[in-house]
């Protein structure tokens, strides 16, 4: 019973913390983004603008709540709950810290130790293209429907070198299991061995995203704001925000698939999982504040034609190389 | 499909870019965050607030020939001319301009009525910040916009138009 009641405590102060964090994530994309063009970002609301999401959340939610003629009206909500709960469904693998002592009793920083973990991370992501999808259609709109095609079909391209990448993780770890891939960093960390894995798996995770350079279907030159266009108020707000919270979930996933999880010297386990997350996270910015977006159909070409064919050979030289050691 | 080389070239160019960016994050930021900070003064031929010009000796330089309200593109202004007697004499002309009012809230900015002035009466100084709450006080009157010395618009009373 108190194991549940533990589970119960854990996930509400995750998920407390996980949505305060994607929501200041906006004030931080934005501030970064403005010191990468040396001007300011937002700075006025509050001091250095930290009440700029409060003001941006009361604003959406106060908005009308419209829904444009013969919209699906059950697929019309569900859609971008979906998106936000499976971006979100992530976290419940994820492990931030060793085991430490906490009131008496020995309590494990992750929410589950699941034997195929990283399985359940690309399910996810998967399920997550269905809010897409829904939301797209359901808006009985031309630029929704393209947008949401484009977005779709990106994902699920590049979901595919996504899990090849993960794969040879999973081969040099000996686990699908995150805690295990994590402990299995404990010498060396994967970066090191899986450099081209790393790389694949950033490129993927920018693309699953929907962040620039692959940011196409939120293009407002060409598509308004593609499967958006038609949501707006709190459900334009899922939406956003579950993107937000997508591109932490992947920088998290990055730390603990190469970058050592939660491992570090001196300071407590927790904090270096928090700066190496972050770290990505500016990192995402970053690629996000210099380079120009790519075209849908190098988009495609790419993914299919240099990513997969790579994450394969990738594999193979991965598993000769556990096959053939000592 | 290209070389490899030609590939890694590219690449090498893409990280290039991120460094520069990076660079740019240690600048400090352009901005001038009005309204703490102003631009210290604004060009010389800055078009801003209009006024009425004074020859150097206090005499009025509007004649009241209202070719400025012929070629406002925006119709903002509005003119009543009189006759100068011998008694009142305003201006160095015929006529003055006995009422005259510009809505600031048409006007475009545009200083085709400086251009066409013949006198060079009516110029377009460097007040840019005219925001007021209600409409009836963005028409501004004669009173208002007549120098209150020569001079004061910063134009020079000395000039011949």
């Amino acid at each position: 019973m108190t194991d549940v009641a533990v589970a119960a405590v854990k996930s509400a102060i995750l998920l407390g913390i996980l949505l305060t964090a994607c929501a200041y994530m906006t004030l931080l994309e934005r501030r970064l983004l403005g010191k990468f063009q040396i001007r300011y970002g937002p700075n006025r609301v509050g001091p250095f603008g930290l009440l700029q999401p409060l003001a941006d959340g009361v604003k959406l939610i106060l908005k009308e709540s419209f829904m444009p003629a013969n919209v699906d009206v059950l697929v019309y909500w569900l859609a971008p709950a979906l998106s936000m709960i499976t971006a979100l469904f992530v976290y419940a693998v994820i492990p931030f810290g060793p085991e430490v002592m906490l009131f008496g009793r020995p309590v494990a920083l992750r929410l589950a130790d699941v034997d195929v973990g990283i399985l359940v991370v690309l399910a996810a992501s998967s399920i997550g293209v269905y809010g897409i999808i829904l939301g797209g259609w359901s808006s009985n709109s031309k630029y929704s429907l393209l947008g949401s095609l484009r977005s779709s079909a990106q994902l699920i391209s590049y979901e595919l070198a996504l899990g090849l990448a993960v794969i040879a993780v999973v081969l040099t770890a000996g686990s699908l299991s995150l805690v295990r891939i994590v402990e299995a960093q404990r010498h060396v960390w994967f970066v090191l061995r899986q450099p081209l894995a790393f790389l694949i798996f950033l490129v993927a995770a920018l693309a699953e995203t929907n962040r620039a350079p692959f940011d196409l279907p939120e293009a407002e030159q060409e598509l308004v704001a593609g499967y958006q266009t038609e949501y707006g108020g709190f459900k334009f707000a899922m939406f956003y925000i579950g993107e937000y919270v997508a591109v932490v979930t992947m920088s998290a996933l990055i730390t603990t698939l190469f970058w050592g999880g939660w491992q570090g010297p001196v300071l407590p386990g927790v904090l270096w999982f928090v700066a190496k997350t972050l770290i990505f996270v500016f990192v995402f910015i970053w690629v996000r504040a210099t380079l120009p977006r790519v075209r849908h159909d190098q988009l495609m070409a790419f993914g299919w034609k240099v990513l997969v064919p790579l994450g394969l050979v990738n594999i193979v030289a991965t598993a000769l190389a556990v096959v053939l050691r000592p | 499909m290209a070389r490899l080389g030609v590939r890694l070239r590219q690449g090498f160019a893409m990280l290039r870019g991120m460094a520069v960016t990076f660079r740019y994050l240690f600048r400090p930021p352009i901005t001038i965050q009005y309204p703490e900070d102003k631009r210290s003064a604004v060009q010389p031929r800055f078009k801003g607030r209009h006024w009425l010009t004074l020859y150097e000796d206090g005499m009025e330089r509007c004649v009241g020939c209202e070719l400025c309200v012929i070629v406002c593109p925006s119709q903002a202004i509005v003119v009543k001319a009189a006759e100068n007697t011998p008694e009142q004499q305003v201006s160095k002309g015929e006529r003055y301009a006995a009422d005259f009012q510009i809505n600031e809230l048409r006007c475009i900015f545009c200083g085709f009525c400086e251009e066409a002035c013949p006198t060079g009466a009516i110029v377009l100084g460097r007040e840019y910040e005219l925001a007021s709450y209600t409409r009836e006080d963005m028409i501004y009157t004669k009173p208002m916009l007549t120098e209150p010395y020569p001079g004061a618009s910063g134009r020079d009373p000395r000039r011949e138009v």
